[in-house]
């Protein structure tokens, strides 16, 4: 081949290689010069550790998980895809706001309109964070469902009689199911960060959960990403108990004023840790969050005060 | 003629958007993505936090000036499960720092490994249980 069709192919073949160098979330970085410099060695006496300081132990010690206890979806439930499994901060697992058009949702011309006013720290139409209006930069409450949808740590799920409560780790909040029997409330008596929660056992082995009564007036986003949601929103819930030690989470929108039908936001695999295993505080605090802000998150931004 | 090597251009072109990392980040768009630079320096700070934990250091330049650089992880939890803790640094430690650029120019970025005073070096993947 010709001499100037040769290098324009080398350019080519140069620039497709360079994903190589580049590095993934959560994996070893490449050195790119290992030739040069010495391989690192990485610190070898790394244990993991529970919130105690205990080392953490995998619960199943090698055996297969027994078969699922009837009715009873309780336990320390962790990402069973690793912990960057739940962090999701394009969106829900399944539907990322990735640019994407099958992960786009249903939105009606008020969801689109309402999810480009959002500025957020992540995803898809992200921006700096000194620019960014995300409600939940001053530490206000994620609320429901984004907790389902961001930083899914270790969830604490406890049941009696009457109630399941969900302990998520992230932001250190709780919600309370009812499983009395009785209905969603006709007439929401005050809305809620967190909604109002009723559920039903469908059979032995998956609780399917109905919420709503969430707050609107753009207090809370859907998602890490940005998608909106408003006082109309009904979401479902179904806890699925696989086996002993795993747990499957599906959540459905149902929001008439952002979505014009609804949509399945993710089918999230779970699976059981320790009992004894102490879950980490974590929490939003403002003086650190404005803290942060001085030291990094202006000067990243440009946007210190002068 | 021309139009090979407007072919070739677009070509470089796909190649170019196809070598950012899609989900890579955990980060905002402040950073210079894809971008290293490493650094030594002094601990100054090591703030054990959420949102973040952050890591502010000294850095002496060729002429001597000292700059404050800072350089953020990931919260506290999740640089837990990387094995990471409030005690990993001591103020006065000399540390190395690769870390990913801010896009401003300003001394700061995201941590992506360390190198300890014993000559370690701490990076970013989940420890295995």
């Amino acid at each position: 081949m010709r001499k100037g069709h040769a290098s324009l192919i080398a350019i080519f073949v140069a620039m497709l290689l360079s994903p190589a160098l580049t590095h993934a979330q959560g994996a070893q970085p490449k050195q790119a010069q290992a030739s040069k410099e010495q391989k690192p060695v990485y610190a070898s006496d790394l244990k993991l550790l529970d919130g105690w300081g205990r080392p953490v132990v995998d619960p199943l010690h090698g055996e297969k998980p027994g078969p699922a206890p009837r009715h009873d979806i309780s336990g320390t439930w962790e990402p069973a895809r690793g912990p960057g499994d739940g962090i999701m901060s394009w969106g829900p697992r399944d539907m990322p706001y990735d640019g994407a058009p099958e992960h786009d949702p249903p939105y009606t011309p008020l969801g689109l309109q309402t999810l480009k006013s959002h500025k957020p720290l992540e995803g898809f139409i992200r921006v700096t964070t000194g620019t960014s209006n995300d409600p939940r930069n001053k530490c206000d409450p994620m609320g429901f469902p984004r907790a389902d949808f961001y930083q899914v740590r270790h969830t604490q799920i406890m049941q009696d009689e009457h109630k399941v409560v969900i302990l998520y780790e992230f932001e250190k909040r709780w919600r309370v199911i009812w499983t009395d029997g009785r209905e969603l409330p006709k007439d929401i008596p005050q809305s809620r960060y967190y909604g109002y929660s009723v559920g039903k056992w469908a059979d032995d082995n998956t609780l399917v959960v109905e919420t709503t009564g969430m707050t609107g007036d753009e207090k809370l986003w859907l998602d890490e990403a940005g998608r909106p949601q408003s006082d109309q929103m009904r979401v479902e819930e179904r806890f699925h108990r696989v086996d002993r030690n795993s747990l499957e989470l599906s959540v459905t929108i149902d929001d008439p004023q952002m979505y014009t039908k609804p949509w399945l936001a993710m089918k999230f695999p779970m699976k059981l840790q320790s009992p004894d295993y102490d879950v980490t505080e974590m929490m939003c605090i403002p003086s650190e969050m404005e803290q942060y802000n001085q030291d990094y998150g202006d000067v990243a931004s440009g946007t210190e005060k002068k | 003629m021309k139009v090979k090597y407007l072919l070739a251009f677009a070509l470089a072109g796909c190649a170019l958007t196809l070598s950012v990392p899609l989900f890579a980040h955990h980060g905002n768009a402040s950073l210079d993505v894809g971008k290293k630079v490493t650094v030594k320096g002094t601990v100054t700070q090591w703030l054990w936090a959420n949102p973040h934990c952050w890591l502010k250091f000294d850095v002496k330049d060729a002429s001597g000036n000292v700059v404050n650089w800072v350089a953020e992880t990931n919260n506290a939890a999740d640089m837990m499960e990387k094995g990471w803790s409030k005690q990993t640094f001591k103020v006065g430690d000399e540390v190395t720092v690769t870390l990913e650029p801010v896009k401003n120019g300003k001394p700061a970025g995201k941590v992506l490994e360390v190198v300890l005073p014993n000559g370690e070096t701490l990076g970013m993947a989940y420890l295995k249980k």
